[in-house]
């Protein structure tokens, strides 16, 4: 526990952070760009954890370890989605997610 | 003391995190939300957990950022200017952040949270063996599955990355298949339905 | 009794039907001739032999015939009401069977050779298998419900044979009045129906004649306007058989009925169909006599006579033979329907019932033989009218006796069939009243006349040009006539007051020997009048024809009821009714269920937009339907 800050705050931060990562997924034109915010919303959810399990359960190590298997997915997914880009431009020339709407009605 | 760190990491990640959705340059953005990663790892220091802020620096920061970086680099060139959403829906958007903001945070200032202040610091040593445990509180089949999933992960990295159909001509914005579609659609509503024939009663 | 020859009877030409209708493609047409005949030559035999089985070897109870019922129920409305569907073995239906069958088969046989090289071959048997189920299911019918549910069938066979000929304009009218016609006339039977099962909680035959059952003894419990409420249902199911049975002023489809080929005519506007209405009379006699005294039956009685009055002033002027002979039968069948009106019910009184009967029997004989005798003069010249005629027993003899020989039966000349029949109907007039009786006998002259003047005017006077000799019909067109001749030979001499009769309990008929030699003395003048007018040609017939004038002016158009009706249905029903409703039906009703359906389509276009294809398009939809559940999931819902 970090002395002199509640668990509040840092889960206030944590909050913000993640609401943060919503926004620029929905908002942002870039699959790039919504890759990060992915990504912010990932790191936010793995501060909750680590975060919880310092505070009202210090003797345990779930939180801690369970952020390292989450840390491990993100990277595993982020290099999957990078692949997954570098294709999409191969065959259509842009990243852009209007490329990326051909389910529409 | 801590507290001052703490506000100031916060503030760091918060203001990088809310430059990294709005940034109009593609390479800023990775590096704001690199700056978002350093300070995460601040926190996780200043709450005794260096084993975990050792990772984050090493795979999130080091290896997921990178990642980022030469995607960034292969893809377009640098300089170039990134479109944002119109005004209609960011508003939106932002609205329904702001509500679910608050709905998070009026739960958890609602919730009584009872901190037990005990400071324990956990060493490498204690971790690793509830990685490799059988007992009750081992972690051994996370860590199998997880170490399944990376292998899978990489070989389907290498199959998506490799392609192998033929290279499409870049920017093909002739046989575009969004506007070969929205043709399609418009034809098949002027079709107009035949008027039903009037009947005499002979 | 075995009852399952009464199943299996109708049970055959049903399958007939069904099979050279399915299979109508595949099968050749000599073979769905010869299907057609075997299936009704099977049936043919089973009814004789219930017939004989009826009447000769089943005991009689009390000196009376038994009725044998085997029924089902179909639908059940409350304990006693309901719908069965079965058959009844009873002396007329018995007679009828005999008589559909036999007529039946001979235009079976008749056919094979008269529709030869038609493009509908299987299609013609097909229908007439049909009609002949649905005649043996209307004359087995245990109940109201279920007489009507066959007699509407027997229309449907009869739409659909008038029109065989679908492609000309002319036929399809005529099966369209006929259709039209009969099932106005429908129209009152069914609510005559649904008075009768209302008053009396039943619908079956057995329990509605019983005179201890609950139409007859109680029918004076409920009355409306004056008379008995089943005095009503039984003018109106009168009416349902005053429509199939060419009654006046229901008659306006039968001369039109002739556009079917000739066969058609001969089995079902000759001897089958339109008698369906005298048996449905028959059938319910019990309940005609008895109830209000009888005055249904009156009804009956004036509606007969003066439709045999009316048909046979009208048969004197035509020209079309086929129309000769469809007003004849109107004629006879205003015969039966008069017989019936006039009988009693016990022994002796009822002989204008069992004459009614006896007459049915032997019309179905000769007036088919006329029918089929004058398909073949037709099929031979080519051409339906008297005029394109004559001369023609050289060329056709066998015809030309077996003509004659129906000819002589009409006109009631002994020793053949008509005259026995029409002898028993003229004693029962009499009995009754001697206006009725002498009505009766003005139409016996008037029939005598009419039908010599056709028979001369075939078959003797001067030859016409024909496009080629007119040669004898083939054997399958011969065959038929002579059985029937043979028929109408002997089947005078049938004893049938010992078989058929109203109360069940047969009576010794006797000659009325003045009734009978004024009726023959009738007969004979009216033939004398057609040698005079017609043997030769002369200008006889045309001075009277213009010394009536104006009179035979309406006659020959038959008194311009076609135009009237017409000239109703246009001006009344199709302008000011059905057309404004057509219209309402079209703006209003159409516009409506059409602008729902174009709602629709344009709600779905605005829909159809949310399908982006766009994940983050899905995802804000998301995130907003979360937190906004949220909310009200813990916010609303928990206080």
């Amino acid at each position: 526990m970090i002395p002199g800050v509640s668990i509040n705050e840092i889960l206030t931060l944590t909050s913000i952070l993640f609401f943060i990562g919503v926004y620029g997924f929905i908002t942002r034109k870039n699959l790039i760009s919504v890759l990060i915010s992915v990504e912010l919303i990932l790191n936010s959810s793995v501060i909750n954890f680590v975060v919880i399990n310092k505070y009202l359960y210090p003797e345990l190590l779930q939180g801690m370890v369970y952020s390292i298997f989450i840390i491990a997915v993100a990277a595993a997914e982020t290099a999957l989605a990078v692949a997954i880009i570098i294709n999409i431009y191969r065959r259509t020339g842009s990243v852009e997610v209007k490329e990326t709407e051909t389910m529409k009605y | 003391m801590e507290k001052v760190i703490f506000y100031i990491l916060a503030i760091i990640m918060v203001a990088s995190a809310v430059a990294a959705v709005s940034s109009r340059k593609m390479l800023r953005s990775v590096v704001y939300l690199l700056f978002v990663l350093m300070g995460a790892a601040g926190l996780y220091f200043q709450m005794d957990y260096n084993f975990l802020a050792a990772i984050q620096l090493t795979v999130y920061a080091g290896g997921v950022v990178v990642l980022i970086i030469f995607s960034v680099l292969l893809i377009q060139h640098i300089e170039m200017e990134l479109e944002v959403a119109g005004k209609y829906r960011q508003t939106i958007s932002a609205l329904i952040c702001l509500l679910g903001l608050s709905v998070f945070l009026a739960t958890i200032y609602a919730h009584p949270f009872e901190a037990a202040g005990v400071t324990t610091t956990t060493t490498t040593a204690e971790i690793g063996r509830a990685l490799l445990s059988f007992e009750k509180e081992g972690f051994i089949l996370p860590f199998e599955v997880i170490s399944v999933l990376l292998l899978s992960v990489m070989i389907g990295a290498i199959v998506i990355a490799k392609g192998g159909m033929e290279i499409e001509r870049p920017l093909m914005k002739k046989n575009d298949p969004e506007k070969i579609l929205q043709k399609n659609t418009k034809e098949k509503t002027e079709e107009k339905i035949p008027e039903e024939k009037n009947r005499c009663l002979k | 009794m075995n009852l399952i020859n009464l199943l299996l009877i109708p049970a055959i030409p049903f399958a007939v039907f069904l099979v050279l209708g399915i299979f109508s493609h595949k099968i050749k047409p000599a073979v769905s001739g010869v299907i057609g005949v075997a299936g009704l030559a099977t049936s043919t035999l089973l009814s004789y032999y219930t017939a004989w089985q009826y009447f000769f070897v089943v005991e009689k109870i009390n000196g009376a015939y038994q009725t044998f019922v085997e029924k089902t129920l179909w639908i059940n409305f409350t304990d006693t009401l309901h719908i069965d569907m079965g058959v009844l073995a009873d002396p007329i239906s018995v007679m009828m069977l005999v008589v559909v069958s036999t007529v039946s088969l001979m235009v079976h046989i008749y056919s094979r050779g008269y529709m030869k090289g038609d493009d509908g071959y299987t299609r013609f048997f097909a229908y007439l298998s049909l009609f002949t189920f649905s005649m043996y299911g209307l004359v087995l019918a245990t109940n109201l419900f279920q007489i009507y549910i066959f007699w509407e069938l027997v229309g449907v066979s009869s739409f659909l044979l008038i029109g065989f000929y679908y492609t000309k304009t002319s036929a399809i009218a005529a099966a369209k009045k006929a259709f039209i016609v009969t099932r106005f006339a429908d129209f009152g039977f069914l609510i005559g129906i649904f008075i009768i099962g209302f008053y009396t909680n039943t619908f079956d035959f057995q329990l509605l004649n019983d005179p201890q059952g609950p139409a007859i003894l109680t029918w004076a419990s409920t009355s409306f306007m004056g008379l008995s409420v089943i005095t009503w249902a039984l003018i109106l199911i009168f009416i349902g058989g005053a429509g199939k049975s060419a009654m006046f002023p229901l008659h306006i489809w039968l001369p039109d009925a002739m556009e079917g080929p000739t066969p058609v005519s001969a089995l079902i506007h000759a001897a089958t169909m339109v008698v369906a209405g005298v048996y449905l009379v028959a059938r319910l006699f019990p309940m005609f006599y008895m109830v209000e005294d009888g005055f249904a039956l009156q009804i009956v009685t004036y509606v007969g006579a003066f439709s045999a009055l009316f048909a046979a002033i009208i048969a004197i002027t035509q020209t079309d033979i086929k129309r000769v002979l469809a007003f004849s039968t109107m004629s006879q069948l205003g015969y039966m329907m008069m017989a019936l009106g006039v009988s009693g019910l016990e022994g002796h009184e009822g002989v204008g019932y069992m004459a009614s009967m006896f007459h049915l029997f032997t019309h179905a004989m000769f007036k088919a033989l006329l029918f089929l005798g004058a398909g073949s003069v037709i099929h031979a010249v080519h051409s339906n009218l008297l005029q394109d005629m004559g001369g023609l027993r050289k060329y056709m003899p066998l015809t030309h006796i077996t003509f004659l020989i129906a000819a002589l039966a009409i006109a009631g000349v002994p020793p053949l069939a008509g005259f026995w029949s029409k002898d028993e109907i003229l004693v029962a007039a009499y009995a009754n009243s001697q206006v009725i009786y002498g009505i009766g006998v003005f139409v016996a002259g008037l029939t005598a006349f009419y039908m010599f003047r056709l028979y001369f005017g075939i078959f003797w006077g001067k030859e016409k040009k024909y496009k080629h000799t007119p040669h004898e019909s083939p054997a399958s067109m011969t065959i038929p006539l002579v059985v029937l001749a043979f028929l109408t030979l002997t089947a005078g001499f049938i004893p049938f007051s010992e078989l058929v009769t109203a109360d069940k309990i047969g009576f010794e008929a006797h000659l009325n020997i003045p009734l009978a030699a004024i009726a023959v003395t009738v007969g004979l003048i009216g033939i004398l009048l057609a040698w005079i007018f017609y043997k030769k040609e002369n200008d006889l017939a045309n001075r009277f024809a213009s010394a009536f004038g104006l009179f035979y002016k309406w006659t020959s158009h038959k008194f311009y009821f076609d135009e009237i009706y017409l000239f109703v249905a246009r001006n009344i029903f199709f302008k000011n009714v059905a057309a404004p409703i057509a219209k309402f039906d079209r703006k209003i009703v159409d516009a409506t269920m059409e602008g729902i359906g174009n709602q629709t389509v344009v709600l779905s276009r605005k829909i159809k937009g949310w399908q982006s294809g766009k994940v983050q398009d899905y995802a804000f939809g998301f995130m907003g339907g979360l937190v906004v559940l949220i909310v009200v999931f813990i916010y609303i819902f928990s206080n």
